[in-house]
């Protein structure tokens, strides 16, 4: 195939974008999950104002309420952070392009698709996934709707769908069913559980009502 | 045991935990983020694969250079699946796969291989069957009576061309799995639809004994008939861990490979030309038509759909297939492997049919169950009723084009039959003497329910609640179950599982007799008791029954359901279904909307109402995203896949589906039939009963399935030629 | 996704001096909606990442005495619930509200949705910009679905941007600053059509932040209708965007821009026109929309484009002007 794609993709960064620190932090051992596969921080140039990067930065994510140390490149999403370095895996990594809703996150609050987000450019947000709305053992009213209703079959979509329920509610506490259909269009299922979403979203605004509003 | 235990399934009214929806039991951990899917496996010392495809449909391999990709740190394995001199039939084809210590490093040390390829000449589409010359193979003719004179001599004489395309699988979580290839033993963490024949098959490619090769899977996010065996990526990952020092390694495809190559629902195109009487009468049924699922062409749907039984079928017809062999990816099983393209294709005929004749083609349909098999006509007469009744039709449906307006109203129909059965299935069943209760059984649960199903047969045959069941499902340690396809999973599983409980039980009741002073076969097992039957208050609790097993300390016994000699006093095979779409197309635009989808589907005995529901619904919603969006653009020119994403590979949203009514055909001669699966019957018939709403509600025929803007418009517009 | 250096200036000035002469240096960083997914596509390599989020001044909306300033991080959520958008510039707050997925209106922001690659199929494997092969197109030969059935190549693509229409029609500016300076443009000027791979659908410069645009205060009844097939996130198969000043009780003035059909935002300058002194009711709505589709060459796949065009303009006026179809 004759690409047209940007012609120096597999030249590396030279002259002022150097690649330091880039590698030379990896290898050995291969780092544990949990701090990071890109272990080696004083290696590592720190984030500045101006410039971090390419090579691995030492970054601080506001996770669930709890500030999380990593180092990562720039490059990599928050979804493959949070995914392939942290061990929090509910969000899914399905399209991969912003499309499918499967990596949803809020942000602040906003649901936003953690595959088109750096993990380094989310610094500074609070960021929620599904791992940090429910103590541990207990579900969520927005779970525990969707578990009401079925909704979901192989579950590979829910956690991304109850994110952006979430979101959704504490936008629109009081929704009908054509705002939820409006307010869950950033979503895809596979298996053709919409008519328990529906449901589930309808009822998790009714819950989370009861309960004075708490919505996590 | 002297005589065959009554495996039988206790009469409806009997029923305690059968019939009842509990929730699904994995619906916490999937509905809160905890449930573990392969793809979400961070074993220690974990290692990331990517894999280098090739861009083109049809190719050589010249050259594949690695030694760039080798030298970047961290990279712990290269290996080449495509070496110089493979030819290559489709793009997306796998050539090379790296391991590294992250996903980025193995992404970077991929774009660092330099293949050099010698490009063939391909051929992608299949839509004009003039366009595939030599690729276009003659697949089979069938003749029977004389069409010829049958067509002369009919009152009404219809034609048409009908066009239904490949769509993708699109499993949410791709194809791939997560290896550690240690020594002798390999650890697997597949996304598969067979846990049980993984490790054979895996082994086999391998060259590793099956014994040493471990299989556990907890959930799968997906599969649809697209993920039966390990395929080439399962051994490309253990080969890249064993390379790296037996370092566990996860290789998942990403979103493009996975739309090019890991499944995809073969298309089929038709002429077809209907013959018969004024009545609507069907007397002849003429075909010519062609499809393809890849580079093998494409197999002959059943046609005509379920109006052709051997014994009285349609008097004339002539069936010309031809297959066409193309530079795609391969076909893999879809929900109904061959009938959704039968049904759509027969359905839209006899529609066309009907309107030609002026006829509704409610009546139309009914009428020429005549040549539908002899055991299933009073069935869809009651389906078609019913349909009919929760449609409205009577009240909604006009002569077609009849709807006024700039939107107009349309109603179409579907039918549909499936099998099912049970797969072979062993499970069992061990009784602790602390009264705990065990259930193991080598299956996966698809997101159909199969954990809930088989922990409710325990339970109801056990006389305890599902809460006393402990189950474990999902590994090649335990009983072997066959693979989930086919609509076969809850057959085996449920037979399996109650023959295995009801053989454990009569153990029990063996240990347990004589401290109720009765003999094993008058004692029963309800409400967390052992007792005689009749005399309730002569009873041990579960739990004191427990303790009366011997010094084994647990009783253990097995249930099989063996596929080809299935247990029928608990399963059966072979359902039918009736489906009716009512649609709004606003002729401005071209869009379509569901109004409202009904589906009245035959089931057989129901385990969990809750669930057989959902897979109705998810069936007819999977249904409405491939009648109204979903289709696979390839590129004449480049060979390539143009929509291999979730952009334009377009999947219908929350909002895309209307309202949806399932009526769920549970009259008693149906529940005696026993258990039967669910999982493609109702997914047959939506293309069929959408495109017929359309015709019904413009007035003209849109030939190609998915009914989009473009297909509409051009039908109104008359660009069809 | 090629490593990069990422910068994360506070200020425009910084901000500026992080940018280079030439494509492929650096990127700017908003949203990032459809920059991460060119990076991961490997169809932008930048070798450095501006984020400009951090830059106080690009948010906000702010009325002057000219209009309203809309700062480009303000994102699409924010300009669809914005009170005076709403209230003013309902063809912009229709465009921006018309985005099926929260997750985008959450992320994506009003400069990137103007400077947003084409989401032709053909670019996004690689194809290039105008798809050709060979000396030939890809595109007139090929899968042209969803592509342009006005302005006659070489680029076949069709802006994706969903503002740009309405920014058009209510005869909005954009202005563009680089180290050297800022300069204020016509929003139609913004958007170009390509007539080789080297250069790009937009007017930016390499060097250039788009840093606001400026929407002129003008009593206009405004409207944007997409004929969308999905409910669920999807593209646009066409729109249009229309902005009327009245004089007393019929049409002074009328702009109408077709969205989704041309490798640009495309006014249909003849029909909006056509509509002056006229009043708008259904019938001279429908004639304006045939007006607008003078002239389509549709390719071989997408008369029907030229049809959902046709629609989307009655639609967008009897919206503007409030009249039951």
């Amino acid at each position: 195939m004759r690409s047209k794609k940007d012609p120096d993709r597999s030249r590396q960064a030279k002259g002022n974008f150097s690649r330091r620190g880039f590698i030379r932090g990896v290898g050995i051992g291969g780092g544990a999950l949990g701090t990071g596969l890109l272990e080696n921080a004083a290696e590592a140039a720190p984030a500045t104002a101006a410039s971090a990067g390419p090579g691995p930065v030492p970054i601080t994510l506001n996770i669930n309420g709890k500030p999380v140390n990593l180092t990562v490149e720039p490059r990599v999403t928050l979804l493959d952070a949070l995914r392939n370095r942290l061990d929090l895996t509910g969000a899914k990594r399905v399209c991969d392009r912003g499309t499918c809703g499967a990596c949803t996150v809020l942000m602040n609050g906003k649901s936003v698709y953690s595959c088109s987000v750096l993990a380094i450019d989310a610094q500074g947000k609070a960021i929620e996934t599904i791992e940090g709305i429910a103590e541990p053992g207990k579900l969520h009213p927005v779970s525990a709707a969707f578990w009401n209703h079925d909704a979901q079959q192989c579950g590979y979509c829910t956690p991304g769908f109850v994110m952006a329920a979430k979101g959704f509610l504490a936008e629109h506490p009081n929704p009908n069913l054509e705002d939820v259909e409006h307010g869950l269009g950033g979503n895809l299922c596979r298996c053709g559980t919409y008519m328990g979403v529906r449901q589930a979203v309808l009822e998790a605004a009714r819950t989370l009502k009861t309960q004075g509003g708490k919505n996590g | 045991m002297a005589n065959t235990p009554d495996y039988s399934w206790p009469p409806m009214e009997a029923r305690k935990v059968i019939g009842q929806s509990p929730k699904r039991l994995d619906g916490p951990a999937k509905a809160s983020g905890r449930a573990r899917y392969s793809s979400d496996l961070n074993p220690k010392d974990l290692l990331f694969g990517v894999y280098l495809t090739c861009p083109h449909a049809h190719a050589r391999v010249t050259s594949v250079d690695t030694s760039a990709a080798e030298k970047i740190q961290g990279v712990t394995a290269v290996h080449v699946v495509s070496p110089a001199g493979t030819e290559i039939q489709w793009q997306g084809t796998e050539v090379a796969a790296v391991a590294a210590v992250t996903e980025e490093i193995a992404r970077d040390a991929v774009g660092a291989i330099k293949v050099v390829y010698e490009v063939l000449p391909h051929l992608v589409k299949e839509e004009d069957v003039a366009q595939a010359g030599a690729r276009a193979k003659a697949a089979g003719e069938i003749l029977k009576g004389d069409p010829a004179a049958a067509f002369q001599q009919a009152a009404v004489v219809s034609e048409g061309h009908y066009g239904i395309p490949v769509i993708t699988h699109c499993c949410l979580e791709p194809h791939g799995q997560t290896i550690q290839w240690q020594g002798d033993s390999v650890w697997a963490w597949p996304s598969t639809q067979d846990v049980t024949h993984y490790a054979g098959q895996l082994g086999q490619n391998l060259k590793v004994p099956a014994a040493n090769v471990k299989v556990k899977m907890d959930y799968i996010g997906g599969g649809f008939g697209s993920k039966f065996s390990p395929d080439s990526w399962g051994e490309v990952c253990a080969r890249l861990s064993q390379k790296s020092g037996g370092r566990p390694v996860r290789l998942f495809l990403d979103r493009a490979t996975e739309q090019r190559i890991a499944g995809n629902r073969p298309s089929a195109y038709a002429d077809i030309k209907i013959g018969g009487g004024k009545d609507g009468t069907i007397t002849a049924w003429e075909s010519h038509s062609w499809a393809t699922g890849g580079f093998t062409g494409g197999g002959s749907p059943p046609l005509p759909y379920i109006l052709d039984d051997s014994n009285h079928p349609i008097p004339n017809k002539r069936l010309v297939h031809t297959a066409i062999s193309t530079n795609t990816g391969p076909f893999r099983a879809w929900r109904a492997p061959n009938n959704q393209q039968a049904a759509y294709l027969t359905c839209s005929a006899v529609e066309d049919f009907a309107a030609k004749a002026g006829l509704d083609p409610l009546g139309v349909f009914k009428l020429n169950l005549q040549y539908a098999p002899k055991v299933r006509q009073d069935l869809y007469g009651y389906q078609f009723d019913k349909a009919a009744e929760l449609s409205e039709w009577k009240k909604l449906w006009k002569l077609r084009g009849q709807s006024a307006g700039p939107v107009k109203r349309g109603l179409g129909l579907g039918f549909s039959a499936w099998g099912g059965g049970g797969h072979t299935s062993q499970c069992n069943v061990t009784l602790h003497a602390d009264g705990s209760v065990q259930v193991d059984i080598g299956t996966q649960d698809l997101g159909t329910g199969t954990r809930t199903i088989i922990t409710q047969v325990a339970a109801e045959t056990l006389g305890l609640p599902m809460a006393a069941i402990k189950l474990t499902i999902g590994s090649n340690d335990l009983p072997p179950d066959n693979a989930s396809g086919g609509s076969t999973t809850v057959g085996g599983v449920s037979a399996s599982t109650r023959k295995a409980a009801v053989n454990a039980l009569a153990k029990l009741f063996d240990a347990a007799a004589p401290a109720l002073g009765a003999t094993a076969d008058q004692l029963e097992a309800a409400n967390g008791q052992i007792r005689v039957k009749g005399s309730p208050s002569k009873s041990l609790t579960w739990t004191a029954a427990c303790k009366k097993i011997g010094a084994a300390g647990k009783i253990a016994e097995t249930g099989i359901n063996d596929q080809r000699n299935p247990s029928r006093e608990l399963i059966s095979s072979g359902t039918g279904g009736v489906q009716v779409a009512d649609v709004s197309v606003d002729i401005e635009t071209g869009i379509v909307k569901i109004n409202r989808y009904v589906a009245v589907q035959d089931c057989g005995l129901i385990i969990n109402p809750r669930l057989a529901e959902s897979q109705v619904y998810g069936a007819v919603i999977m249904g409405i995203s491939t009648a109204l969006f979903e289709r696979r653009f390839m590129d004449a020119a480049t060979g390539a896949m143009l929509n291999a994403d979730m952009e334009f590979y377009k999947l219908a949203g929350i909002g895309d589906i209307g309202e949806i009514k399932v009526y769920m055909d549970i009259r008693p001669e149906n529940d005696k039939r026993g258990v039967i699966g669910l999982g493609e019957p109702p997914a047959i018939a939506i293309c069929a009963a959408v495109g017929n709403a359309v015709a019904n509600a413009i007035g003209v025929r849109v030939p190609h399935i998915p009914m989009t803007p473009d297909h509409v418009l051009d039908a109104l517009e008359g660009r069809n030629a | 996704m090629q490593a990069f250096e990422y910068s994360n200036p506070a200020s425009l000035k910084e901000a500026t001096a992080l940018l280079a002469a030439s494509w492929g240096e650096a990127d700017v960083l908003a949203g990032g909606t459809d920059l991460i997914s060119l990076m991961k596509d490997s169809l932008h390599t930048p070798k450095r990442v501006v984020n400009i989020k951090s830059i106080h001044e690009l948010g906000g909306i702010v009325r002057t005495a000219a209009g309203l300033r809309i700062g480009a991080t303000v994102t699409m959520d924010e300009l669809a619930r914005n009170a005076e958008v709403r209230a003013g510039y309902p063809a912009l707050a229709d465009a921006a509200a018309g985005i099926p997925s929260p997750q985008i209106r959450h992320m994506g922001t009003v400069g990137g949705d103007l400077c947003q690659r084409p989401r032709c199929w053909y670019y996004r494997q690689g194809f290039g910009l105008l798809a050709m092969k060979e000396g030939k197109s890809l595109v007139t030969g090929g899968e042209n679905q969803y592509h342009a059935i006005f302005g006659g190549g070489p680029a076949y693509f069709v802006s994706a941007s969903s503002l740009g229409p309405a920014l058009i029609a209510l005869e909005a500016k954009v202005r563009l600053l680089s180290a050297k300076g800022a300069r204020v443009i016509p929003a139609i000027e913004f958007f170009v059509t390509p007539q080789d791979e080297s250069t790009r659908e937009i007017a930016l410069r390499p060097d250039e932040i788009l840093t606001e645009i400026l929407v002129l205060a003008a009593a206009t009844h405004s409207a944007t209708y997409e004929v969308r097939q999905k409910e669920a996130l999807d593209w646009p198969l066409a729109a249009a965007s229309v902005a009327i000043k009245m004089k007393g009780p019929v049409v002074g003035s009328a702009r109408i821009v077709l969205g989704h059909v041309a490798p640009t935002p495309w006014e249909a300058t003849a029909a909006g026109e056509w509509l002056a002194g006229k009043n708008i009711t259904v019938e001279t709505a429908e004639a304006a929309g045939k007006a607008a589709v003078e002239g389509a060459q549709p390719l071989s796949h997408n008369t029907y484009k030229v049809t959902l065009a046709k629609t989307a303009v009655k639609r967008a006026l009897l919206a503007a002007a409030k009249v039951r179809a």
